[in-house]
């Protein structure tokens, strides 16, 4: 059985607010929940699944159906950090495929920026009840010396340079100039991202993504309320999900759960890395977006750096097209999670909305993937792989 | 130069040992009885075979940097790092008493335990740059 055709994408809604310091959490959720109903011209009473992660407020589920006054037959909170909307996407599939659903909406929503948080450089401590947690804390690990450990081995083990890491970020800000949302609009050289601040080497200050406010929502149908819908049509084809972390002492940081979450998604889609028009993938940081493409088998493991480099990911430009929103690192990244905004602008480049500049011809299939959580110490990986019929 | 506050780690039943030993100067690492590997952080359950039949065995405290970052943003600037223990893990730690200015991958190094914030807090197993 396969989730392949099963269902389809159709809404999609990003949140344009950066600084939300006028609204609440639940006004997040609910305002990018109406976007969504609005984009596929369904409305509130046609949910009947409904899904979030631990961005969302008070009893997760439970608060925010109370809030908008959902009616439901279905729930799922899967929690995998960012990575959790895309592998939502895979489960309301699956639930619509099964009959519990028939169109499931999942929201995001975070003000990491209103409330002041130290995002990226501050340790955060999950509890003194998670296992890691002794073990670790006390060593202050953050979000970005993680990531640069794992950019660091992935240098030394491959030769890796900032000066390829920077291309990611070039390609990104490329894009953002033409999205009037994007946190960062202007477009940055190869030397100005390793000429700027070192925060936790070899991490420079414009290889860490922006943060920002803001929130997401995506609804998934069945195929016939899709069909019944005045939208393209966005057909999942594939979605595959994983965990990774130190395995027992026995980490390796240069790889990430894209290899394994990708490899279900392209079976399950019966197409391969190279038959993809366009990308979205997770960017924390330009090393996140190097070791997702490796792992999902866009080069062979190692050779990220070449093809990043030159403008290849850049839309109109090179082979690879990635995140023309912007992306974590140029436009928008709320709630600390990249996964919702990656279908959003997945979607768009399938039914030809995209901002016209960064448009890809053509583009019938697309794939996004996230991570969730940290690749230098335990993380979601989730792929889905979406087609315009 | 001044060296980061460590806070202190809170025992709990699983790993009340592994702290007790650590206030004793011995760096534990977890073994399985079953299928032989050694894992880290220490738990209940081997994470390599499954089996319940873990005990602790002391490490000889040598290995070598797997990775490492300064967090320059950080007041003081620290070193975090993955060292690989010639007893088989690889775990957390930070690289204390050091120039943060020459680590490197493969860099050999040795256990110094570094004293917590709290009063009776456990010392955090940390590494400084092998005697040469
Ligand atoms: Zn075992």
């Amino acid at each position: 059985m396969s989730i392949n055709g099963k269902a389809y994408v159709a809404g999609v809604y990003e949140h344009p607010t950066r600084r939300a310091v006028d609204k609440s959490l639940a006004q997040l959720h609910a305002e990018s929940a109406l976007g969504a109903l609005a984009d596929a011209g369904l409305g509130k009473d046609d949910i009947d699944g409904y899904f979030c992660a631990g961005d969302a407020p008070g009893l997760g589920a439970l608060s925010m159906a109370d809030y908008l006054g959902l009616r439901l037959r279905h729930i799922d909170t899967t929690e995998c950090g960012g990575s959790s909307y895309i592998l939502h996407v895979g489960h309301a599939a699956e639930a619509i495929a099964l009959g519990k659903c028939s169109v499931a909406l999942i929201t995001l929503a975070g003000r990491p920026r209103a409330e002041g948080m130290a995002t990226g450089t501050a340790p955060r401590n999950y509890g003194s009840t998670s296992p890691d947690v002794a073990f670790e804390f006390p060593f202050g690990p953050t979000v970005v010396n993680m990531y640069a450990m794992c950019a660091n081995r992935h240098m030394y083990e491959y030769g890796t340079t900032s000066e390829q890491l920077a291309w990611i970020k070039v390609a990104a800000s490329h894009h953002a100039q033409h999205n009037p949302d994007a946190v960062l609009k202007n477009v940055v050289t190869v030397e100005e991202v390793v000429n700027s601040p070192m925060i936790s080497d070899p991490l420079h200050r414009l290889d860490c993504c922006v943060i920002s406010d803001g929130g997401g929502a995506i609804i998934v149908t069945s195929p016939e309320v899709a069909r019944s819908l005045d939208r393209p049509l966005v057909r999942v084809r594939g979605a595959g999900e994983a965990p990774k972390h130190q395995m027992g002492g026995t980490i390796d940081l240069t790889y990430s759960g894209a290899r394994w979450s990708g490899a279900t998604a392209f079976e399950e889609a019966g197409v391969k890395p190279a038959d993809m028009k366009y990308v979205s993938i997770y960017d924390s940081f330009t090393i996140t977006v190097l070791m997702q493409l490796e792992d999902l088998g866009f080069c062979e493991k190692g050779q990220g750096g070449r093809l990043v480099s030159d403008g290849n990911l850049i839309s109109g430009v090179g082979a690879l097209p990635f995140n023309t929103d912007g992306g974590g690192l140029c436009n928008n990244h709320p709630a600390n999670r990249g996964g919702l905004t990656k279908v959003v602008e997945a979607v768009r480049q399938l039914r030809g909305e995209a901002h016209p500049a960064v448009q890809v011809a053509n583009c019938d299939l697309a794939l996004a993937h996230g991570t969730g959580g940290s690749l230098g110490t335990r993380h979601g990986a989730a792929t889905v792989i979406l087609e315009r019929e | 130069m001044a060296s980061r506050t460590f806070p202190s780690p809170v025992p709990d039943p699983d790993t009340e040992a592994f702290w007790q030993a650590a206030k004793d100067g011995t760096l534990m690492i977890g073994s399985c009885r079953n299928c032989g590997e050694k894992h880290y952080y220490p738990r209940s359950v081997c994470p390599h075979c499954g089996s319940g039949d873990v005990t602790l065995v002391a490490s000889s405290g040598t290995g070598e940097i797997y990775s490492w970052s300064v967090l320059r943003r950080a007041d003081p600037p620290y070193a975090i790092a993955y060292v690989t223990l010639d007893d088989g893990p690889t775990m957390m730690t930070n690289i204390v008493d050091c120039d943060l200015d020459t680590l490197a991958i493969g860099q050999r190094v040795e256990l110094v335990f570094s004293p917590t914030e709290d009063e009776d807090g456990p010392p955090v197993p940390t590494f400084r740059p092998a005697a040469p």
